[in-house]
């Protein structure tokens, strides 16, 4: 849907970042984790691009939707400008979600602004009847790039931060506190269950960031046979599916055949296997 | 007042449809408004056979436009024909079904088949993408090449027949003349303009393509020029398009001596321009004592 939105407020969350929450009654009461809006930003010359940002929170109940967003060039810039009160013009929620995990235990890996889809995603996890287990693994050149991290640790999820360049959490990527993770965490598994269940659908991956962060990952949940869904950046013009900029070659059928999908709309989150890296 | 047009026999009932490339088949855009309310719906490129298009990155914002190099990605006409068009057909609004190939006879092939679907209403001939080698500009930036495409196309079709001219041609009358004396219906004017991004930083072209067409308000007066030059030299209508944002910029168009007008890239700003642009258009014509949408051309 398309939909006038009314600031609420829009404060600093960490350096060069910014959470925006809009009043946005009609996204809000259908969003679901791992979606997208797709923002016009005012202020910008009116044939400018949207711009798409990840839902990373929407509360049905208030009508609230939140934005966690990053400086980084005219369009975030002038959005980081607005002030409460103010309209802003919205298409959404677009794209297809994470779908639930069914696993006792929740990956979440995220890069930079990765984790905004991340945290609807825990909340909403951590709300349902059955809640699994989750532990984020955030990862970022430096320190001002782990965003979020209060804020799940505030939920309750177990957070491990990697940084590059070791100003915070492990010196590293953040497949390295991951890797160690998963080896508890499957060896776990495996002590608890019976032997004749498949001990390792027990944990599951769900992924935002780079594209070498997912590519990492989607080549360990294949190695381990884990549920993984990744979520692809991609410049995108019209965020509904009428204009083919987005496209990324998937895998379609077990021969080996490929063909493009649309990550705005048959996206951003594609199973683990699916993706054919260039 | 009379909004109605018809455009090369294509009857419209009001002056503003999509430009090929920007609204899908139609369905994405269901969504946002009834397309009952645009004239016609006009459709993504079509070729005979799928088409996967060109490798990532795709698409760059550049100042006051876009810059794209999809490369004609498609179904094919077939799979058009069977999943597309009858979902379109039953929306009750007119499709335009834009065409290319990589040779003569496919173009003319694609026609004949979109000839014998129901629920074709016009066929608009792609002459002039920049990102494909063949089945783009080579065929509209000859005027040999164009008469022989337009030809073989007419000879495929009685459906109205477009030709979509490309605006970085020397002397554009001088396609214009060539397509309307091979038996085109109307003119669609313009397509994207061949451009270029370069990443300074990394030190490389930005789209994988190299160069891209670009769209978007900065071709907008190049779009207002050449359909003043093509309503002078022609008798068939011309559909104007290129950069509308506001009314005002489809107005434009019309005063240079657009029958009809086509809404692009604007789609991907405001779903809702085309709606913005026909309200505004109808704004004009009260504010300007005028009855009827032909009207709107200014003396050349
Ligand atoms: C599905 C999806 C979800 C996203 N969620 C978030 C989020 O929650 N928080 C956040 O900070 N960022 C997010 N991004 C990235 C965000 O869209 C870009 O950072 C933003 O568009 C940059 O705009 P700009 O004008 O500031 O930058 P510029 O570099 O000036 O932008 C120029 C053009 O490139 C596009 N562009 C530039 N970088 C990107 C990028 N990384 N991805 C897509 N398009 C880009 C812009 O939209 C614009 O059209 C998301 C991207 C996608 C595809
Ligand atoms: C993403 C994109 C895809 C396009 N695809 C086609 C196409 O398949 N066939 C065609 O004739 N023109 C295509 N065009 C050109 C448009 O139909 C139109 O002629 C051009 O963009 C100028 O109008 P605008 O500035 O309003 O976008 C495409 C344009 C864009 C931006
Ligand atoms: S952004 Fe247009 S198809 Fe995905």
């Amino acid at each position: 849907m398309q939909e006038e939105t009314t600031v609420l407020s829009n404060e600093q969350a960490g350096v060069g970042c910014r959470r925006l929450r809009l009043g946005a009654p009609g996204v809000a009461s259908v969003a679901r984790p791992g979606q997208f809006v797709h923002v016009r930003v005012p202020a910008l010359d009116p044939g400018a691009m949207r711009r798409p940002i990840s839902i990373c929170d929407a509360d049905r109940a208030s009508g609230v939707l939140t934005l966690l967003f990053k400086l980084v060039g005219r369009g975030t810039e002038a959005l980081a400008r607005v002030a409460p009160g103010d309209r802003v013009d919205i298409l959404g929620p677009l794209g297809t979600g994470f779908p639930m995990p069914e696993a006792a235990d929740v990956a979440l890996v995220g890069g930079g602004y990765g984790v905004a889809p991340l945290y609807f995603l825990a909340k909403t996890l951590l709300g349902a009847p059955s809640a699994p287990r989750i532990a984020l693994f955030v990862g970022g050149r430096s320190a001002p790039d782990i965003l979020l991290a209060e804020d799940f640790s505030a939920l309750g999820v177990d957070v491990h931060v990697a940084t590059q360049d070791g100003s915070l959490g492990a010196h590293g990527l953040v497949t390295a506190p991951l890797d160690q993770w998963l080896n508890e965490t499957l060896a776990d598994a495996r002590h608890a269950t019976d032997a004749r269940h498949a001990t390792d659908a027990r944990v599951a991956i769900c992924a935002c960031g780079p594209a070498p962060m997912l590519r990492a990952l989607d080549e360990r949940a294949l190695r381990l046979g884990l549920p993984a869904w990744l979520s692809l950046d991609r410049r995108m013009a019209c965020g509904v599916g009428a204009c083919l900029g987005c496209v990324q070659r998937v895998r379609s059928g077990r021969g080996g055949e490929t063909t493009l999908a649309r990550v705005c709309v048959d996206g951003p989150m594609f199973p683990a296997g699916k993706i054919v890296w260039d | 007042m009379d909004l109605s047009v018809n455009l090369g026999g294509l009857r419209m009932a009001n002056p503003v449809t999509v430009a090929s490339g920007t609204f899908g088949f139609g369905r994405e855009y269901a969504e946002y408004y009834d397309l009952k309310r645009l004239g016609a719906v006009t459709c993504k490129g079509i070729c005979l056979e799928p088409s996967p298009g060109n490798p990532q990155p795709r698409i760059a914002e550049v100042r006051a436009g876009l810059l794209n190099a999809i490369g004609l990605q498609g179904p094919g006409v077939r799979e058009f024909a069977r999943s597309a068009l009858p979902w379109l057909r039953s929306q009750g609004v007119p499709a335009i079904c834009n065409v290319w190939g990589h040779t003569v006879e496919e173009y003319a092939e694609v026609a004949r088949i979109l000839s014998s679907e129901e629920g074709v209403g016009a066929i608009e001939l792609n002459v002039s993408c920049p990102n494909v080698h063949s089945g783009g500009a080579a065929f509209g930036t000859d005027p040999a090449t164009l008469a022989s495409v337009v030809r073989a196309a007419r000879a495929a079709t009685s459906l109205p027949l477009f030709v979509k001219l490309a605006p970085n041609v020397p002397d554009i009358t001088v396609f214009a003349r060539v397509a309307e004396s091979e038996g085109a219906n109307a003119l669609s004017v313009t397509n994207t303009m061949p451009a270029m991004l370069i990443d300074i930083e990394r030190r490389r072209p930005f789209l994988a393509n190299v160069q891209g067409g670009l769209s978007g308000p900065a071709i907008h007066p190049v779009a207002v020029r050449l359909v003043w030059q093509c309503a002078a030299a022609v008798k068939i209508p011309v559909l104007g398009m290129g950069g509308i944002v506001t009314s005002d910029d489809a107005v434009e168009l019309l005063c240079a001596g657009a029958s009809a007008v086509a809404v692009g890239t604007a789609n991907f700003v405001d779903p809702t321009t085309p709606l913005k642009v026909l309200d505004g258009i109808r704004d004009y014509m009260v504010r300007h004592g005028l009855s009827s949408v032909r009207e709107i051309a200014i003396p050349h």
